[in-house]
């Protein structure tokens, strides 16, 4: 099994600083034939062709596109959610590394399908170093007048700003992004109002992940149904992945939807280093569900992992071998829950921090029944009422590890 | 407006369109708990109490912030709901000083209330309350960050309502504190002491600085007169924490209650509100005739006078130099009142009951006394009030009704209203009418700068001229006033400005549960008030022309210019943006 090119085309195709070199390879051509549709016939496309969006919550794009068109409001915003935060999550970086000028493109045609006046692009702070390029991308498209002031001739204004995020992990979540491109703390608020009509400035905001938009440009120009081919089930065409842990290869590879957790891990990333046992898989990050070695002969496509009791999620795989027991792996997630919550809602503040107070016992055999029933009530708790997706998820990893690992949780007993 | 069907517990609704679950609940009868909630405040929900279960949804919704829709079947009682409910309330407790029985909030507590109501009887979880100490640093206001649960309300009232924002949320995660900038005491950031965050706090964790001790050692030393004075928003709000409907005006029993609590004389703040009206009414006559700062603003609101000192100390001079109602009573009661009685004025101690946190810090002011003795000894807060009537096991509310005490007790409708917005104007409109036309005023309420709205505004025929005046309440209203006058660009003669939301009855020392709508209610309570006294305007009170007879001479007088003026400064900032 190997990768597929779809999404990556122009991945070493073209100098990353240079536009007209981008030119060369047919770069704005998807541009210039969007400015001639109607801007709904965008959404249309999109739609036909059923991709989810490639952020985690696995959206319908078509949708969201259609829906932010629809609402009524001035100077509309799209948003380029570059804040890839999620651990083991490097899918984007890629995108913006190889590919800058498409996604560039890409928030342009999107900001003509919806009828926006302004891009942002929320990049994390650990990317300061693709700063230049995406700023060089955005000046040079600016001078060949695919941005700024009735683009194309067709009178769409349209302009395109880059904002660093300073670092909080909570920042990835819609409204805590927000607040952070208007100056504010970077803390998540109640929906509603939500983004699709009240956003950033209270401006209609549509808010799409990197890989999402990169993939509008390459939709526009190529062949639909060869992509659709890629995939599999509900789960069309191809899905960029980042692969870490324990293995020989880790990195980026795009995939057809439906290759399997085995062919990912020992084609793809090379196998586990010195061929050790697998301990457990997590997919989508930090916020993601764990699973054993079972999951291997499962088909890597949105129903085919949720089956198994995991996620597609962030796109990110942690593969932990059999040195690492399944509780380290807990303490560690749960530290960075603990560090990462923005501590405004009480289940996710208080929860975090007494779940690892319980982790600890139990990694030092001192937990009691009681502890370990505490600790699963609490994870529930967090994830049905936290006030944002952060909550919510933080205890997919010890929920999920609590099914599949149920030897590890007992009183006492010190576990692998 | 349309209306939205939907069912609670399976008990069909109909609510109109936009309404929350909460509201929609509570039409039915059904409380749902919430912390982070307020009913005059924009909505947080970050403590997740009110945490509901929606069919079709698989995570609980805030009912806090979630508008009802049609057909939606909203369930309070599930057992997840009250998993969630139970175990938000058993995290909180474990990150909270669980001192209750010597905390101000005891039996007075959002969180305490909801533990025994949700049956909590032993917390499950280890405490991890970060040890921290009471910040006790000025004379009113104390902080107990170990009890905060961060619910945000504070930070909501000091940013929303006064504009100020000198509280705020710092750090994240389980380190997340609500504090000043940089940490500092509250008195040296923008803070100007309003109480309003101790109004709105669920806990003990911001409370006024309690002076109850002070008074009763007072109290119980034989060899002190003690006397009180009454603010007028304290008699409409009292009522309150003895179970009485808001705005019931309960004057009678509260001095009966005062002086079964031992007091020497129980005086009433309405006769120096009377007189600041003569000493403040004839300073803006002499502005006029010979020329001063304008537009000239009030100055008996302490929160209102710190926020000038630290937020636009350049416009002092626009200040009325009469000191407050409580500090000129307290001037005559260390001064006319020795005098007059015999008592050396070394034993007289004077307690103030106030609705204000704030006055506590204005009694502490060293312009407020002379040789070094202030002339207000004690500042109560109403809910201070309420614990010592507690406290001596009163039945209050089968007190009969006393009257004040002479010759510093009589007060006329004037003094009433002054606390409500717009009641000082109205006071001395009524004076200024008067001393400047000669002639009867024939309609004695100025309608025009009653009521609720942020900033009101009239013009009052003064027969040859025209005064202009405006009435703002909250500080951020406040604020709007004083940026046009540093633009140079208010219209106004006389402003009146008052700290709190609905001036004094709604003041950051009023009982816990001090809401808009209550305020309102008081205020009507205080204008019903003006209606049945005899006297309505403040030169004709008889103990204050007694009072110019036998001590003061006339308004401005040298002797009332020592007594019963002062002057205030810009206070510098330790630290600018």
């Amino acid at each position: 099994m190997s990768t597929v090119k779809f999404l990556t085309q122009n991945f070493g195709a073209y100098d990353v600083n240079s536009i007209g070199s981008y030119m060369k390879i047919g770069g704005f051509n998807a541009l210039r034939k969007a400015v001639n549709m109607e801007p709904s016939a965008i959404s249309d496309l999109i739609a036909a062709v059923k991709v989810k969006g490639r952020g985690g919550a696995e959206y319908d794009m078509g949708r969201k596109l259609s829906q932010a068109r629809a609402v009524v409001g001035e100077n509309k915003i799209v948003i380029c959610n570059a804040d890839e935060g999620e651990t083991t999550t490097f899918k984007d970086r890629e995108l913006i590394k190889n590919d800058p000028f498409n996604l560039i493109e890409a928030l342009i045609i999107v900001g003509y399908a919806v009828g926006a006046t302004d891009g942002y692009i929320y990049m994390r702070s650990e990317y300061a170093c693709y700063r230049p390029v995406i700023l060089n991308a955005i000046r040079q498209a600016k001078s060949y007048g695919f941005l700024g002031e009735n683009i194309l001739g067709k009178g769409f204004d349209f302009n395109i700003h880059l904002y660093s995020g300073a670092g909080a992990y909570v920042c990835g979540e819609g409204t805590a992004l927000i607040r952070s491109i208007e100056g504010k703390a970077g803390r998540p608020r109640m929906k509603p109002p939500f983004i699709k009509q009240s956003g950033a400035f209270a401006r209609p905001t549509c808010l799409c992940n990197v890989e999402s938009l990169s993939l509008v440009p390459h939709l526009l120009m190529d062949d639909q149904e060869f992509y659709a081919r890629l995939g599999s089930g509900d789960s069309i065409g191809s899905k960029l992945i980042s692969v870490a842990g324990n293995v020989n290869r880790p990195g980026v590879f795009e995939i057809a939807f439906g290759t399997t957790v085995r062919e990912i891990i020992y084609d793809l990333a090379g196998g586990v280093q010195k061929n050790r046992a697998i301990r457990l898989i997590q997919f989508g990050g930090a916020s993601g569900k764990v699973a054993d070695a079972s999951v291997l002969d499962t088909p890597y496509t949105y129903e085919g992992l949720r089956g198994a009791g995991v996620m597609v999620g962030s796109g990110g795989m942690l593969i932990i071998d059999e040195r690492t027991s399944v509780l380290d792996f807990l303490l560690m997630n749960q530290e960075f829950f603990s560090e990462e919550s923005c501590g405004q809602c009480t289940p996710c503040r208080e929860g975090n921090l007494h779940i690892k107070i319980i982790l600890d016992k139990l990694a030092e055999g001192k937990a009691t029944d009681e502890d370990i029933r505490q600790m699963k009530k609490i994870a529930q708790v967090m994830s049905v009422s936290s006030l944002c997706g952060l909550g919510e998820t933080a205890q997919n990893s010890l929920l999920s590890a609590m099914k599949v690992f149920p030897s590890v949780f007992q009183p006492g007993g010190k576990n692998k | 407006m349309s209306l939205v069907h939907l069912t609670i517990n399976n008990i069909p609704v109909e609510v109109p369109k936009g309404t929350k679950i909460m509201q929609a609940a509570q039409s039915i009868g059904i409380d749902i708990p919430h912390l982070c909630y307020h009913e005059d405040q924009r909505i947080k929900a970050h403590c997740r109490l009110c945490s509901v279960e929606v069919t079709g949804r698989k995570r609980l919704l805030a009912a806090c912030s979630t508008e009802v829709w049609e057909g939606m079947e909203v369930h309070t009682d599930t057992a997840v709901v009250r998993d969630a409910q139970v175990t938000i309330l058993q995290l909180m407790l474990a990150n909270h000083h669980k001192d209750c029985l010597s905390c101000p909030r005891n039996q007075n507590c959002d969180l305490q209330r909801l533990c025994s109501r949700f049956n909590i009887m032993e917390s499950h979880l280890p405490s991890v309350v970060k040890e921290a100490e009471r910040i006790a640093t000025n004379p009113a206001i104390v902080r107990d960050p170990a009890k905060c649960i961060r619910c945000g309300r504070c930070i909501r009232a000091c940013k929303d309502v006064q504009g100020i924002a000198a509280l705020t949320y710092a750090h994240r995660s389980s380190d997340i504190t609500v504090t000043t900038a940089f940490d500092k005491p509250m008195e040296k950031t923008d803070c100007v002491l309003c109480g309003q965050c101790s109004l709105v706090c669920p806990t003990g964790a911001i409370v006024e600085k309690d002076d109850t001790d002070a008074v009763l050692d007072a109290l119980q030393n034989p060899g002190k007169h003690v006397i009180v004075q009454v603010a007028p928003a304290v008699r409409v709000a009292l009522g309150d924490a003895f179970g009485l409907e808001p705005g019931d005006i309960v004057t009678g029993q509260m001095v009966t209650a005062l002086k079964l609590l031992g007091f020497d004389k129980v005086f009433d703040t309405n006769f120096g509100a009377d007189l600041t009206i003569m000493e403040e009414g004839s300073e803006f006559l002499h502005r006029l005739e010979h020329g001063g700062t304008f537009p000239m603003i009030t100055s008996c609101s302490p929160g209102w006078v710190n926020y000038i000192e630290k937020h636009f100390g350049d416009f002092t001079a626009h200040l009325s130099t009469a000191k407050s109602p409580m500090s000129m009573f307290g001037a005559v009661a260390k001064t006319y009142y020795p005098e007059k009685t015999g008592i050396d004025k070394q034993n007289i101690v004077t307690v103030a009951v106030m609705p204000c946190t704030a006055k506590k810090f204005e009694a502490a002011r060293p312009e407020m006394g002379r040789d070094g003795i202030p002339d207000v000894d004690i500042v109560l807060t109403t809910r201070e009030l309420i614990k010592l009537i507690k406290y001596v096991g009163i039945s209050f509310n089968n007190l009969p009704e006393s009257d004040f005490d002479s010759p510093l007790g009589l007060g006329t409708g004037a003094g009433a209203i002054f606390g409500a917005t717009g009641g000082v104007m109205e006071a001395a409109l009524r004076t200024v009418y008067e001393k400047y036309t000669g002639k009867t005023l024939e309609r004695l309420d100025f309608t025009a700068v009653r009521g609720f709205e942020g900033i009101k505004e009239t013009t009052v025929d003064l027969g040859d001229r025209d005064v202009r005046v405006a009435i703002a309440h909250t500080l951020k209203n406040a604020r709007k006033l004083m940026e046009e006058i540093q633009r140079g660009a208010s219209p106004y003669d006389f402003i009146e400005i008052m700290a709190c939301p609905g001036g004094c009855i709604g003041g950051g020392g009023q009982p816990i549960g001090t809401t808009n709508a209550v305020r309102q209610k008081r205020m009507a309570a205080l204008y019903e008030l003006d209606k049945s006294l005899p006297l309505r305007k403040s030169h004709e009170n008889p103990d204050i022309i007694t009072l110019y007879k036998e001590f003061l001479g006339e308004p401005l007088s040298e002797k009332a210019h020592e007594l019963l003026h002062t002057h205030y400064h810009k206070v510098a900032k330790e630290y600018e943006f």
